[in-house]
Parts: structure tokens; sequence; C-alpha cells
């Protein structure tokens, strides 16, 4: 006889509820509550209460209204129907949801994860008798268009295949294997379940050695990120963390794209399924959103789901990682996230730390960003984890403790500048306070396969700019006119790397997306234009007279008129470049 | 079900009351409370620790005492009554009329507290209203179920600029849904809340107007659920009886100051300035209920307007409140103070929905590049400005004194409108076309060349 554990509430705070009348709850245990079974999970045990929080609102609970034990922790469904699908914090299909309670959720809904309905076209791969071990591929079925899901066994699940289906259709519930393994015969179907906040076992971590390329110059060119690394983009608002993680959702060569929407505008949710569904991915020509995995738990929906999204999304992730896939999660955003925990950790009275936020917020952000990873998976797959967090910090001010914290865990830093924003310079990535901590471990790949002069333009570029802030510095005491020539040389170089480079339409089709050749060809311009122009002023021709040429605003409007395609083009305006070096040139002779 | 009344207080500490023996009440439902002199109160109930139970009034507590106060479970949580008959009529901040024109019939009733609209049940808001005022319809956009706040501070015309953007929205029906406005005043002066009721009535608006008040010397417990009660009757208007509605709501810092108070007296551990560490989400309960449901013609317009205290945009009322909206308008002291209205600071107002809002089909073609180049272009003068302030205007480049000058007529001329002039968006776009012609043409970085050829204006 199977003896259910139940107790009933006996205070209600907010997300907190206490819960009396029985001992046996286990940590992190899912239980349902009241009437409405409202979903919730044990998160302290004390000498007379066990601590649940509830991750729908608590309105109308009342004392005495029964807590039941479920025996298992907050567990999701992992199978195919995820990519595609949008789901709330806790892997509620948000569609389902909207046809059972309509425009506006409710509370209570009990919807599977996964649709139980529909059949897949399956692909058995192993035969009866085969020994097999877990995380093992035994079926694969095409999820979308642009995914094939691969069912893996179990972890845990090692044995003789002792009955295998035949390929064919199937729904998520029909056993397709029988394993005997050391604990007896276990059923295995097309899905599985895997509690939220444990990671996923690999079989080995690499070490990251390529670069996840967003199409963003001062991503890919100036800072940037591997396969299976980790990165930051904090900014005040309004400086463009959002727009900078749509980009990379869209754009990144990432195979499968995990948005997490976390204590965000509902609107913005709305425009990614908008969008995602309409632009077509420039890797397999299919819709953007046959790769992508949306969570959408939006700052006016229950907090304490809002503290599950951030480890739903990671948990789709790594499961999409070990069929082999390089997955990329953009969390938006991770301080919605640590308000959460800082919520319930109130609620608890718990000690505080800096700013109310509990003690634990910095091993929590590390225990996230630990999952990030480059790996060979139980299957001896190669994939790969890639964690891009927003930071909204109060104020804008980066000492704050969520900023801080994350620091230490990332190894990419896209800060956000609000006076770069304020000019509408976007993306406004700030090539000062920034950095990417990748640059060393990428080098060789970029060397391979953009060729050697590609870190060289890159590292060039740096100097450049570091100078430029240097002499700016001067420009504000003193203006810029009093500055000699190899110096105003400089300003103006920048400029064009300013604007022609570094800032980036996302509106603009020929601009938003840009190939890491086309990257390198306008480096390699423009830093020839500042080898020629140099020379000119290093024989003592004034700037004002290289300003009479147009060719730096040309070189600034490549972005925009040499289209992904065109590439040849490059050629006229390095022709360009020689005409006015040698006009001006023999014009002084 | 028969409601049971309980009989006298545990404990009375400003407009939390504690009651024990109390078996049955629900987190967050509606309690009432009757003094022994025989007034009635509303609360809700915030805690339940066993028998204790923990009730915030939305009134305040004078009068109670601890014996003979009688406390009644109402069974449901805070409610409004809803009726497309609400138009016209002004209320307290708890929903009850006090414009003396008799009981409401109500055709429903509301939870105050809403739920979150589900994502995927949402309109991306795609069309603009035109308010008539430059700086706002060319560089931060108004769109039609957007949530932008105008961020301004104590003595700033925050209140003439909302009663003209709804004068004209009220106006400018872009389609055959009705129109009306559903204003929540939240600690405003007795002035200001007369203010609004004259620019409605002058506007001919009135009859459209569903006014909820709160004024500063109403009780701060009821400033929590004012907005909420606006909102419910918003959602029921434009959702239900299919309006476009415009909620203003002010002054949504009187409103965090008193969730402040209400978290102190409960002994919650504060996070920045005394605020509770659940503000955001609190904030975004009100700001989340903006918005375009599919498949209805109705929609919610929200424009907030909060008084930065000492016009710091990093206090965290500004500053939560931007991280949730789309967009802000930003007032500033100083060019208020040099006689300009409506005194907008370009650069840090942003309207987050407009990319989507304007340009072809929507406004003009030329509209995105020209307002990225306004805002490239006025981000200059203020970097030419403190050079100057330092070495001195006589001392600045050529193409520094240009910059000078567009600054000063940019400011005098797109900015600067008179109180009554509404300008079309066609307006305002030559306009800032003819302001930016002042520059040489290869500062206009941000605009390319087929619409510099087909709008700027020549030289000469």
């Amino acid at each position: 006889m199977i003896v259910v554990t139940k107790g009933y509430i006996y205070s209600v705070n907010g997300p907190v509820i206490r819960v009396r009348g029985s001992r046996d709850f286990l940590m992190q245990e899912m239980v349902l509550i009241g009437e409405e079974k409202l979903l919730g999970q044990v998160i302290g045990i004390d000498r007379a209460d066990t601590i649940v929080e509830v991750y729908e609102s608590t309105a109308g609970l009342r004392l005495n209204e029964a807590v039941v034990a479920t025996g298992a922790p907050l567990s999701l469904e992992l199978g195919p129907g995820i990519v595609g699908n949008i789901f709330d914090g806790i892997e509620r299909p948000l569609t389902k949801m909207a046809l059972e309670s309509g425009d506006f959720i409710s509370r209570g809904l009990k919807v599977s994860a996964i649709d139980e309905q529909k059949k897949w076209d399956v692909s058995v791969l192993v035969q009866k008798g085969d020994v097999v071990h877990g995380g093992m591929i035994f079926a694969e079925c095409p999820e979308t268009s642009s995914v094939i899901h691969k069912s893996m066994l179990p972890p845990d699940v090692s044995g003789e295949v002792v009955f295998a289906a035949h390929s064919g259709q199937y729904t998520v519930t029909e056993p397709l294997l029988t394993v005997r393994t050391e604990r007896g015969e276990v059923e295995i179907t097309l899905a599985q379940k895997w509690a939220v906040r444990a990671p996923r076992p690999v079989k080995k971590r690499l070490e990251p050695t390529m670069p996840l390329i967003t199409g963003q110059r001062i991503i890919d060119t100036m800072f940037p990120i591997a396969k299976g690394g980790t990165a930051a983009v904090p900014g005040g608002f309004g400086t463009g963390k959002t727009m900078t993680q749509h980009q990379i959702a869209k754009f990144s060569d990432a195979d499968v794209i995990v948005y997490i929407g976390c204590g965000e505008r509902g609107n913005e949710m709305t425009q990614v399924l908008e969008e995602f569904s309409d632009l077509i991915d420039p890797k397999s020509g299919r819709s953007l959103l046959e790769r992508t995995v949306l969570i959408a738990n939006t700052s006016n929906m229950p907090v304490a789901a809002r503290e599950a999204s951030i480890y739903t999304g990671v948990t789709i992730a790594e499961y999409y990682r070990d069929m082999g896939y390089h997955v990329a999660i953009m969390a938006d955003s991770t301080s919605r996230w640590a308000e959460a925990l800082r919520e319930i950790s109130g609620r608890l009275e718990e000690m505080p730390a800096d700013e109310g936020f509990p003690a634990y917020l910095s091993s929590r952000l590390s225990q996230f960003y630990e999952r990030a990873s480059m790996a060979q998976t139980l299957s001896g797959q190669l994939g790969s984890v890639t964690i891009i967090g927003a930071v909204s910090p109060q104020g804008g001010d980066f000492s704050e403790p969520v900023t801080q914290n994350t620091r230490r865990f990332v190894r990419t830093f896209w800060a956000l500048d609000r006076s770069l924003a304020y000019a509408r310079h976007y993306p406004a990535i700030d090539w000062l306070t920034s950095y990417s901590d990748y640059i060393d471990d990428l080098t060789l790949w970029y060397d391979e396969t953009a060729g050697k002069e590609f870190m060289e333009c890159r590292n060039r570029f740096m100097v450049l700019l570091e100078e430029e802030s240097k002499l700016m510095d001067i420009v504000k005491l003193i203006g810029s006119d009093i500055l000699p020539d190899s110096q105003k040389i400089v300003l103006e170089i920048c400029r064009v790397i300013r604007v022609g480079f570094l800032q980036q339409n996302a509106y603009h089709a020929a601009d938003t997306y840009v190939p890491l050749e086309k990257q390198l060809r306008m480096m390699q311009l423009i830093l020839y234009l500042y080898d020629k122009a140099k020379t000119l002023t290093d024989m003592g021709i004034p700037m004002s007279v290289l300003r009479e040429s147009d060719v730096f605003d040309k070189i600034i409007n490549v972005k925009y008129d040499v289209e992904n395609n065109r590439l040849d083009k490059f050629e006229e305006y390095k022709k360009a470049v020689d005409e006015f070096y040698n006009k001006i040139h023999s014009e002084q002779a | 079900m028969k409601s049971i009344e309980y009989i006298g207080l545990e404990e009375i500490n400003g407009p939390l009351v504690v009651l024990d023996g109390v078996s049955g009440a629900g987190y967050e439902e509606t309690v009432e409370i009757v003094s022994p002199g025989g007034k009635r109160r509303i609360g809700q109930i915030i805690q339940i620790i066993g028998e204790r139970i923990v009730v915030q009034l939305y009134e305040d507590s004078t009068g109670l005492s601890l014996e003979n106060t009688r406390t009644r479970l109402t069974g449901h949580s805070m409610q409004i009554p809803l009726t497309p008959d609400l138009l016209g009529r002004v209320l307290s901040g708890t929903g009850n009329p006090i414009d003396g024109m008799g009981a409401i019939y109500p055709e429903k009733m509301g939870d105050v507290n809403g739920s979150a609209m589900n994502p995927i049940c949402r309109e991306y808001p795609r069309n603009f209203i035109q308010t008539g005022i430059s700086s706002i319809d060319v560089l931060s956009t108004l769109i039609i179920g957007q949530k932008l706040p105008i961020f301004s501070g104590s003595g700033m015309p925050h209140n003439r600029l909302a009663a003209q953007i709804v004068r004209r929205a009220s106006l400018s029906g872009a389609d055959d849904t009705p129109f009306a406005i559903v204003f929540a005043a939240m600690g405003v002066k007795n002035d200001e809340a007369l203010f609004f009721r004259k620019s409605f009535e002058e506007s001919g608006a009135s009859s459209r107007v569903v006014m909820f008040m709160n004024l500063s010397d109403d009780p701060v417990a009821e400033r929590i659920i004012t907005p909420r009660a606006a909102l419910t009757a918003a959602e029921y208007l434009a959702f239900e009886k299919e309006m476009h509605i415009l909620v203003i709501l002010t002054d949504m810092t009187a409103y965090a100051e008193a969730v402040r108070e209400i978290s102190s007296t409960k002994g919650e551990i504060p996070s920045r300035k005394g605020f509770p560490g659940y503000l955001y989400s609190d904030l975004a309960s009100i700001y989340e209920r903006a918005g375009i449901v599919k498949g209805k013609k109705g929609s919610i317009t929200q424009i907030p307007i909060l008084t930065m205290p000492n016009d710091d945009i990093t206090h965290p009322i500004p500053d939560l409140t931007g991280y949730i909206t789309e967009g802000q308008i930003v007032l500033d002291r100083s060019i208020s103070s040099r006689g300009i209205y409506p005194p907008v600071s370009v650069l840090p107002s942003l309207s987050r929905l407009m990319k989507d809002g304007i340009g072809e089909g929507y406004t003009r073609e030329d509209h995105p590049q020209i307002a990225n180049q306004i805002f490239a272009s006025y981000a200059k003068v203020g970097e030419v400005r403190s050079l100057a302030s330092v070495i001195g205007e006589d001392e600045l480049g050529e193409a520094d004194k240009l910059y000078m000058s567009f600054g000063e007529r940019f400011e005098k001329e797109f900015l600067a409108q008179r109180r009554d002039e509404s300008r079309s968006i066609e307006e305002s776009l030559d306009l800032g076309w003819k302001l930016l012609s002042m520059l040489d043409v290869s500062e206009l970085d941000r605009i390319d060349k087929k619409m510099l050829d087909k709008y700027l204006p020549k030289k000469g």
C-alpha cells in the first residue's frame, strides 16, 4: 500500500506557505495544495513546519486546506514537441492554457507539457538483444523541420534490450523499449522526466574552442563568446539588452535557442513569437521558431515560477545538448530571477546580505552559469550549452550585487552604456569596459577559419579605440582643433570604426546580420584607409585637406552599401581609397 | 454561505489589524470591519498564521478599538462594480461613487487584482497615436496599447502635458472603436484633481471619463487599490465593451511610497531606499495590465505619471518603472526653466514600440532615420555644449559652432510649442528636416542617401 504524505496549511504569506500535520515531506518535493491543487515545492523543513513555495497565486488559500506530496521533485517532461513551443516557468504550454482559460491565465490548470496525443514518425535505432547504456540514443523522430529529436535512455538505465518496437508512428506515452537492468525491467518511451534543478550528466567537459557566431560585429570581432561559454549583458533600462538578446537568438549559429523571458514584458514575448515565426533561419532556411523554445514568465506572473523558469530553461537546453546540438540560452533577465529569490527569502525572514538579497545569491548564480558547457555527451557526441544572461542593474549602477556576482561567473561581459544608447548608437556595447576572456581560447579557431589577419585587425582596432579614448579626455578639455594632425587622423578613423563598424542597424536588411568574411573585409578596408591617410598626414598634409574628400563617409556606408552576397564590391572601395590617396598625394607633391 | 462575524481585535498598528481565532479565512480575501461607532471599512487579509490573520485596511484605523469591533469575512477578494455606466462617474479609490449621482448598478463585479494576460493571446501593438506634440510623435512615438510613462518632477508641467495628450488622442479616432479615458489619481493634490476634471470638461470628454480619486489627504492604504480598481474598469471597458481606453495613473510615486509605508508597518526587510524587494513585481502587476488582446477591438494604453524624487532617474521608482514600461518620456527641469514647453528631455526619452509603428505604411518612410539622426545630432550638441562650457563658445571649431546653433533652434522651434498647438506628424517631420539642414550633410550619417536626396531641404 502506498502511503501518501499529507499535511494541512498552517500559514500563508505571499507565495510561501507553511504546512503542518506531517513530518514526512521531502526537501525539493513537489506538492499539490488546496482544492485547486496548486503546484508547489518544499523549500525548507523545520521542527514544526514544512515550508513550501507555491508556483501559482496563493489568493484564496485557507487554513487547514490539504497539502499532498507527490513523491518527486519538480520535474520536466522532456520529449518531442518542446521546440517551437512556448511554456510558462514550470513548463506548462501557454497555447494549451489559453484553450483552457482564455486570454487571461487562471490558476490550478493541469496541462501536460508535451502533447500526449500526437503521433511522431519514429525510427527505432536499437534491436532486441542490444546492450544499451544510459544517455544512448535509441530512437529519432523529426520534431520540427529544423530539429531531429533524438530520444535518449535516461542516464541511469543500462542493460539489455528485451523488447524493441518497430519504427513507426508513436506517441510520447507508448513504450518503445524494455530494458533489463540490474534493478529489473524498465519501460522506455520517447519522453523522459528530469528534476529541474539537477544538472544532466555528460561524459566529459571539454574546453571551449569554437565561437558562437552571432553576425553582430562588435560581438564576433571584438568580444566573442565561445560555444559552451557564458556571457552577461548588463545595462540600465533602454540600453538595448533585449534587442541584443533578440539579435543573438535570431542570427547565432546555434542549433537550438532557448529564450527565457524571466520577469519581463508580455509584449516582448509576443514580439518574439511574431517575429521568429516570420523570420527565416539563415542556416536552415526554415522559420526561426522551428529551432526556438520560449519560456515566458512575465513580470506579472507568479514570482516562485519565475524563480523556477531559469532552471526550466537550462534543463531543456541540456537535454538538447545531450542529443549533440549546440544550444544557446538567452535569459532575460537574471536580475528579475535574483529578485524572485530575494522576495522568497524575505518571506522566509532569512538574514539578508547586500541590498536585501539573500547570502546565497552568488552560489545560486554560479550554479546556473556553471551549467553552460561544451561537452562530450553520454552518447559520445559533441554538444554545448551557451548561456547569455541579461542583467538589469538598479539605477544602471554596475556595482550592485547581481551585476557584481554575475561578473565573477561569466567570461564575456558586454557592458551596455547609457550615453551610447542616448545617442542611439546600437548595439550600445561599450568597447572600453566590455571584455571577452575567450580571445585566447578562440584565436586558433579564428586563425584557421577566418584567416590570421582577423585577430590582427581586431587587435589594431582595439589599440586605436583605446587611443581615441585617451585623446577624447583631452578633447573634452581643450577641443579637437588644437590636436596635431597625427592625432586628428586617429579620431577620424575611430569615427569610421564606431559609426561604420561597431554600430550596427538591426532594422537594415543588409546590416542586421553580417558574416565573418564581411566583418574581416570591413576591418581591412578601414585599416587600409587609415594607413593611407596616415601616410598623408605624416607627410605634413593637414587633416582639413583629407576631410574634403567624402571617402570617410563612403567607407562608413559600406555596412549598408555592400550586401552580404556582394563582397566583390570591396575592390571598388579599395580603389576609391587609392584614388583618394593618389589625388591628394599628387596635388601636394 | 452564511458569513460569520468575529468580535474584537488582537492588535491595531496603523492600517494593519490582527485578529485571532479565525477559521476559514482565505488569503487575500476581503473583510469588512465595523467599528464600535458603526463605520464600515474594507480590508484585505495579507497573512494567515494559524488562526491569527493580519488584515490591511484600505481606510484609516481611526475609531477602531480592540473590543466591540466586528469583522466579517466576505468570501471573495476585493471587487468593484462594473458597468458601461461607469463612464462619466467619479469614484473613490476603492470604487465607491463620490459624485453624489447615486449608486452604481453593476452588470458584474470584477476582481481588482485581475489575472496575467497570456502572452500568446496578446497582440503586438503597432498603431501610432498622434499626440500633436513633435517631440513625442517624432522621437518617442506613442502606440495604441503601449505603456509609456511620463517621468517628471514636482513643479513641472506633466499634468498639462498629459491633459494635452488626452485631448488630442480623443480626437484622433483611427477607427470607429469608441474611445474613453480611465483616470486614477493616487495621492495627488486637490488642485491637480480639479485641473484634470476641468480639462476633461473643456475638451468635452467628461462623459467618457471614469475617475478614481485617492487624493493626498485620503487614506494611504486605499492608494494600493486605486490603480488596480481603475485598471479593472479599464479591462472591462476595453476587452468586454471593446473600447480604446487611455489610462492615466498619477502619481505613481505616491503609490510606491504607500507600498513602502505599508511594507515597513508590516516589518518587512527593505531593499533599496526602504522600498520592499517586491516593488518590481508589484509595479509590474499594474503596468502589465496594458495591451491588446488578439481578436478584440479594444485596447488599454497607459500613461502613468511619476514625479522623480529629487529629479533622480536612478531612484528606485523611476528605475523599476523604466524596466517594466515600454519606454518613457522624461521631462527636464533646466529646459522647463528656460520656458520651453513641453520640456521633454530628448535623449533619455524613448518609446520601445515605435520601431514597429513608424515608417512606411504607418507614419512616413523617413521617420525612423530622421528620428535616429536627431538623437545622434542632439547627443553631439550635448558634447559640444560641455566643451563650450570649458573653453568658451568662441574657441569652438566651425562645425561645433553649427551644432551649438542647431541645439538652440531645435529646442526653440522643435521642442517648444504652444499649449494649444497641435502639429501633424508630417509637419513635425518636415520641421525636423528643416533643422537638420543647418548641419553639414556629412554630419548626417544616420540617414541614407536616398532619403537625404528626397527630403533634405536644399541650402540657400
